[in-house]
């Protein structure tokens, strides 16, 4: 059964992009949706009746060469069910809801070209190549299915490929992306040198071994456990678009909307806080690296979230709110809380998802325009897209009854819990609070989405809003499935993941005891209200599908926070919700003298505090013009030059000096041998070896 | 024991004594209406001396007090020099005749240019060695001037004899000079004469040079190559093939054979000095024949190219050396006969052409053949994956192994740069004009078939260079010990 979710989406890869002419242009569609449909069912039924006991699935041995030893196996544990349903969930209602997106496009001559199946078999390619990364056995396979996903992005983003702004977007997330895996790949690399494996399991075995471990590296000696931890980051900052890597995901939004959805919100960005928390025994011993990705990640919410606050482009908006809930959900890795970080990336997957997938209603509905400030009114065109979007704000900004921990939309439960994490595990210190501000302004713009969307009056082309019309039902449908995740998601699995620490340990497939008394006692010096710490993970690193060190209480003591931590988010979010009400709906004109008065800010924020433009300046004018030197003199001149300076001035003089020697007298025959002669003796007399 | 030395040295008692009744029977009877017959019947008796060396020779073997020496390496040699005279004087009859310049002599000269080869080879003494030679030299300066009413022809024999007698001189000086200075003429003697505790004497080693001076100019390696553009030129076809192919392999051997087997304690001592022959003749050889119209001329440089690889492998003074230095004029010789297989066929109206841009889009009249030659051209270049390539690479790596590494680097640049003129030839045929005045398209089947098995040769060969190596590598064995 789980071959057939892995390769379901490969074969319909396949048929769409090689057999669409004998199935015709339909049938590719049905095919791909239809496999991924039943690779959907199929993970369904994985994730609530697999054992919590991880598996190895052999599927067949691929690289056998000295010690390195890799083999093609599905390793089916809870983070790869978890994984397993979100992404075939979402890319099978992505399938569903491009049938009616991709309809009709203006970038194809209609009937002439047939990209439908193009775009379906990339869906299929990226999906599986998605599950090859997060079924992965081992480092290699999953870095196959690491850059398959890349791929496979790079493919979707540049799918418009008349348009000069897609392509560029798409070699720049390629190239961003080259950046992490660069780090991702040293970290495999290392990884194989100190541990001679690259098996998950050799590898987290070796985990308390390499925390002790020293490698020199660059210019000095680092710790092997906080190298590799760093190594492995910074690929997956690249893949999460973490701050200054982050650069391409805005880009991004030129591929088409469904594509926006899937890869670069539910699933592909979120591979990065897989790593992490997949790599959670490595993690664990590296505290220093773990700072960094809490420091990282909190800094990305905030950086994301402000310039959020500005953007007029409905997608970029949704695409720096994904960045920023990314940053969350690295944040909870980091403080050690990885089933919290799960968690978020779960529910995450459903509301964003649904988010992009209702402004690409919005977007269809208004033919392809894209600017908010030309929408307005919208409410009363198009009903189900924005009740469907209103639940996806609700639960973006995370809106529930505070104090109960669960009861709420899906983003209440992971967000609150995310925040708790970050109280305790930054001593409630800089990540606690980058969170808190980036919940605020993560209120305030999707709000602020919502209001420009679908309040006030019609503003923009009126002939586009006289001619604002519904999506057609296959695009409700998936809108109305992935509602009923954000809504539930986060209360049904609340306990799963961020509940009693021992429910946390059996739900990923570990075992608990009972903690020493010195823990205890740490404990309960730290956290006063937290003394009861009753259980802790007795499996070593590797045997559950996280490990949580028996040191590691944040989850325990996220529990215990102050009163006024859990009510922070959600004052947060109120403020946020006023201030867009007084912004937006009471006082339209107040956003624009705001924008006049702090001018600078205002700019500030709008060129995404200019990173752009200092990466242009720092690296890409730089490489650009090293390329041109090497290019223009060093390839044409210095190469070229000297070759063809060889071959057409040099030799051809010599070939003339050749011509006259042989002069066709027999002296001057005689004269050379007689000169070579006396040439060798003379040589042999001196520097040969004769006494 | 004498009837042991006779046993040994039966293969060249043979030859001599055919080459000899041949003569007789010539003059005395039919003259040159027998020639034909001769050419083939001479032919055939070099196939099965071949065949006989080739199968049932064994071990090393020494006749007269160890003036002639049958061992593995001398009858790897012999059978190539056997082979591809064999297959000269097949091509040369229907040329020769065509322009009735079949004289019976041609065959009886060849053969006794071949038992000269194959004394030289097998020589274990200086006597025997200048014996093989001038009796090689004597036959070959007669051949060359075949062509008696023509001034070209005429010319070269008589260059080359001049310049051969000059280098016969220096060859005996430096032979009388060893002499003097070991009291001996056998290699075996001049071997423990030359491993003195402080080094090799000078007079010793001037005549080692004088005798290298001799030798290098059989093998047309720069500076002693200068009668050889001449001499292939306006030597008839035929003649030039024959020059090209046997006598190298046989001066080659007798190089092998000096240099091991008289003075294989002094490695470092001539290996320098044959290292940089063989630099210069390989420069020389590329870069000369770019200027060359007529593919003769040309020939003749890439045959001073090719002996300057070949000579790498024996600078490297190692059994690699020796083997690679047999594989790659075993490689050589078949690419040869290919190619002058079909330098023998260029015609117009029955006219012998020579100008290589009179091949312009040949590929268009004869694709078959244009193809053919094509891949001889580029195994000559060395591209891979032909055999001309693992030739080259055998040399390079043998030399490279001796510490030579400049020496293979040289190498490759100038492989780059002989390639040119290789592929100009493929240009003409392939890419140049389209000319009034074409080549004739019919080639006698006998040319044909063997410029099509070398060709093929050239591709399959990759495969395991039909087993050479290692009948190279005991010859080579055998002489480096």
């Amino acid at each position: 059964m789980e071959s057939i979710i892995l390769f379901a989406p490969l074969l319909g890869a396949l048929i769409a992009g090689f057999g669409w002419k004998i199935t015709g242009i339909r049938g590719a569609q049905w095919i791909t949706t239809g496999l991924l449909f039943l690779a959907c069912a199929f993970s369904w039924i994985v994730f609530f009746t697999h054992s919590p006991e991880t598996q190895h699935i052999q599927v067949l041995r691929w690289i056998e060469s000295g010690t390195l030893s890799t083999d093609w196996s599905i390793r089916l544990d809870r983070l790869t069910s978890i994984m397993l349903i979100v992404v075939t969930t979402v890319s099978a209602l992505v399938h569903l809801y491009s049938f009616g997106y991709m309809a009709h496009d203006e970038n194809f001559k209609e009937g002439e070209e047939s990209y439908k199946p193009r775009f379906f078999a990339y869906l299929s390619f990226f999906t599986f190549s998605m599950l090859m990364l997060v079924t992965s056995d081992n480092l290699v396979q999953m870095f196959f299915g690491w850059e398959g996903v890349g791929v496979a992005s790079y493919l979707l983003i540049g799918f418009y490929y008349r348009k000069p702004s897609a392509n560029a977007a798409a070699i720049k997330a390629f190239v961003v992306n080259r950046v992490g895996d660069f780090g991702f790949a040293l970290g495999i690399f290392a990884i194989f040198f100190l541990v001679d494996s690259v098996k998950f399991d050799d590898i987290f075995a070796a985990a308390p071994t390499l925390a002790e471990t020293q490698l020199t590296f660059l210019w000095t000696t680092w710790n092997a456990a906080e190298l590799i931890a760093f190594l492995l980051f910074v690929g997956a900052m690249g893949k999460s678009a973490q701050l200054f890597l982050h650069t391409w995901l805005p880009d991004a939004m030129e591929g088409p909307t469904p594509v926006s959805a899937l890869i670069h919100a539910a699933t592909m960005v979120t591979a990065g806080v897989f790593l992490v928390c997949r790599m959670s025994p490595v993690m664990e011993f590296a505290p220093s690296a773990m700072a960094f990705v809490t420091f990282l990640g909190a800094t990305t919410a905030f950086f994301a979230a402000t310039v959020g606050l500005v953007q007029t482009d409905i997608k970029r908006v949704i695409a720096y709110s994904t960045c920023s809930q990314l940053g969350y959900m690295f944040v909870a890795a980091g403080v050690g809380a990885y089933s919290v970080a799960m968690f978020h990336l779960f529910t995450h997957a459903f509301f964003k998802a649904m988010l992009f997938l209702g402004a690409g209603s919005v977007i269809h509905g208004m033919h392809h325009e894209q600017d908010m400030r030309n929408y307005g009114g919208l409410r009363h065109k198009m009903p189900k897209t924005y009740w469907a979007m209103m639940i996806g704000t609700l639960a973006i900004t995370g809106v529930g009854i505070p104090l109960t921990g669960w009861i709420g939309f899906a983003g209440f439960a992971s967000k609150d819990a995310v925040i708790e994490s970050a109280f305790v595990g930054s001593q409630g210190g800089y990540a606690f609070w980058m969170l808190v501000i980036a919940a605020l302004m993560t209120s305030f713009y999707s709000w602020r989405l919502m209001f420009l969307t679908f309040f006030g009056k019609p503003r923009g082309d009126k002939h586009t809003h006289e001619h604002a019309h519904e999506s057609p039902t296959v695009m409700l449908v998936p809108l109305g499935v992935l509602a009923v995740g954000a809504v539930f998601a986060g209360a049904i699995w609340y306990s799963s993941f961020f509940g009693k620490t021992n429910e946390v340990i059996k739900f990923f497939g570990g075992h608990y005891e009972e903690p020493s008394d010195a823990l205890k006692a740490a404990v309960a010096e730290r956290s006063p209200k937290a003394s009861e710490l009753k259980y802790v993970m007795e499996d070593p690193p590797g045997d559950a599908a996280i490990y949580i060190r028996p040191e590691n209480t944040v989850l325990h003591e996220a529990h215990y926070v102050p009163t006024w931590v859990k009510l922070s988010p959600f004052v947060a979010m109120l403020i946020g919700l006023f201030t867009a009400i007084w912004f937006y709906i009471l006082n339209p004109s107040l956003p624009k003298r705001l924008a006049e008065n702090q001018r600078p800010l205002y700019l500030f924020l709008l060129n995404k505090w200019y990173f752009d433009e200092v990466y242009d300046f720092l690296f890409v004018r730089p490489a650009k013009g090293l390329g041109r030197l090497l290019w223009k003199r060093g390839d044409g001149n210095v190469i070229d030059g000297s070759i063809n300076g060889l071959a057409m001035g040099i030799i051809p003089f010599f070939t003339r000096l050749a011509g006259r020697a042989q002069s066709g007298y027999i002296f001057t025959y005689a004269f050379a041998m007689v000169i070579g002669i006396a040439i060798f003796i003379t040589w042999m007399t001196l520097f040969g070896g004769a006494h | 024991m004498i009837e042991a030395d006779l046993t040994i040295i039966m293969p060249e008692i043979l030859l001599a004594v055919f080459a000899m009744g041949a003569l007789l029977l010539g003059v005395y009877t039919t003259k040159d209406k027998m020639a034909p017959v001769l050419v083939w019947v001479t032919s055939a008796l070099f196939l099965a001396l071949a065949f006989w060396i080739g199968t049932t020779g064994s071990g090393s073997n020494a006749a007269f007090s160890g003036m002639f020496i049958d061992d593995a390496f001398s009858r790897f040699a012999k059978v190539a020099i056997l082979l591809s005279a064999a297959a000269i004087l097949v091509m040369s009859e229907g040329y020769m005749a065509r322009r009735d310049l079949l004289r019976f002599e041609f065959p009886i000269l060849i053969a006794l240019a071949v038992i000269g080869m194959m004394m030289m080879v097998s020589a274990g003494d200086l006597m025997a060695l200048y014996m093989g030679l001038e009796l090689q030299s004597l036959a070959l300066y007669v051949v060359a001037s075949l062509r008696r009413d023509s001034a070209k022809s005429t010319e070269a024999g008589l260059k080359y004899f001049v310049l051969g007698a000059l280098s016969s001189g220096l060859l005996l000086y430096g032979a009388s000079l060893v002499y003097g200075y070991s009291g001996t003429t056998l290699f075996s003697g001049i071997i423990e004469a030359a491993n003195n505790e402080d080094g090799i004497s000078i007079g010793l080693l001037i005549g080692l040079v004088l005798v290298i001076s001799g030798l290098a100019f059989k093998v047309s390696a720069v500076p002693f190559h200068m009668w050889t553009p001449d001499v292939y030129e306006g030597s008839p076809t035929p003649v030039t093939a024959f020059f090209a192919t046997a006598p190298k392999v046989a001066a080659m051997g007798l190089f092998a054979r000096v240099l091991h087997d008289a003075f294989g304690g002094v490695v470092s001592d001539w290996s320098q000095v044959i290292a940089f022959i063989s630099l210069l003749s390989m420069f020389l050889g590329a870069v000369a024949a770019m200027g060359q119209r007529d593919i003769k001329r040309l020939m003749a440089y890439s045959s001073i190219a090719h002996m300057g690889y070949a000579l790498m492998g024996l600078a490297a003074g190692t059994v690699l050396g020796v083997q690679a230095m047999l594989i790659y004029m075993a490689i050589y010789v078949t690419m040869n006969i290919g190619t002058f297989a079909f330098i023998l066929s260029m015609e117009r109206d029955g006219q012998p052409v020579t100008d290589i841009e009179s091949l312009g889009m040949y590929s268009k009249r004869a694709p078959g053949k244009a193809l053919a030659v094509l891949v001889l051209m580029f195994s000559l270049a060395g591209v891979p994956p032909l055999v001309g390539f693992f030739g080259k690479l055998y040399v390079l790596r043998a030399a490279y192994d001796a510490g030579l590494a400049w020496l293979a680097v040289a190498g490759v640049i100038a492989s780059v740069i002989g390639a040119f003129y290789y592929l100009r030839i493929v240009y003409f045929m392939y890419f140049g004009e389209d000319r009034e005045d074409a080549l004739d398209t019919g080639t006698p089947p006998v040319l044909y078939g063997f410029l099509m098995a070398s060709a093929i040769i050239m591709v399959v060969g990759v495969v395991n260079l039909f087993g050479i190596e290692g009948a190279a590598q005991a010859a080579a064995a055998v002489l480096v010990e």
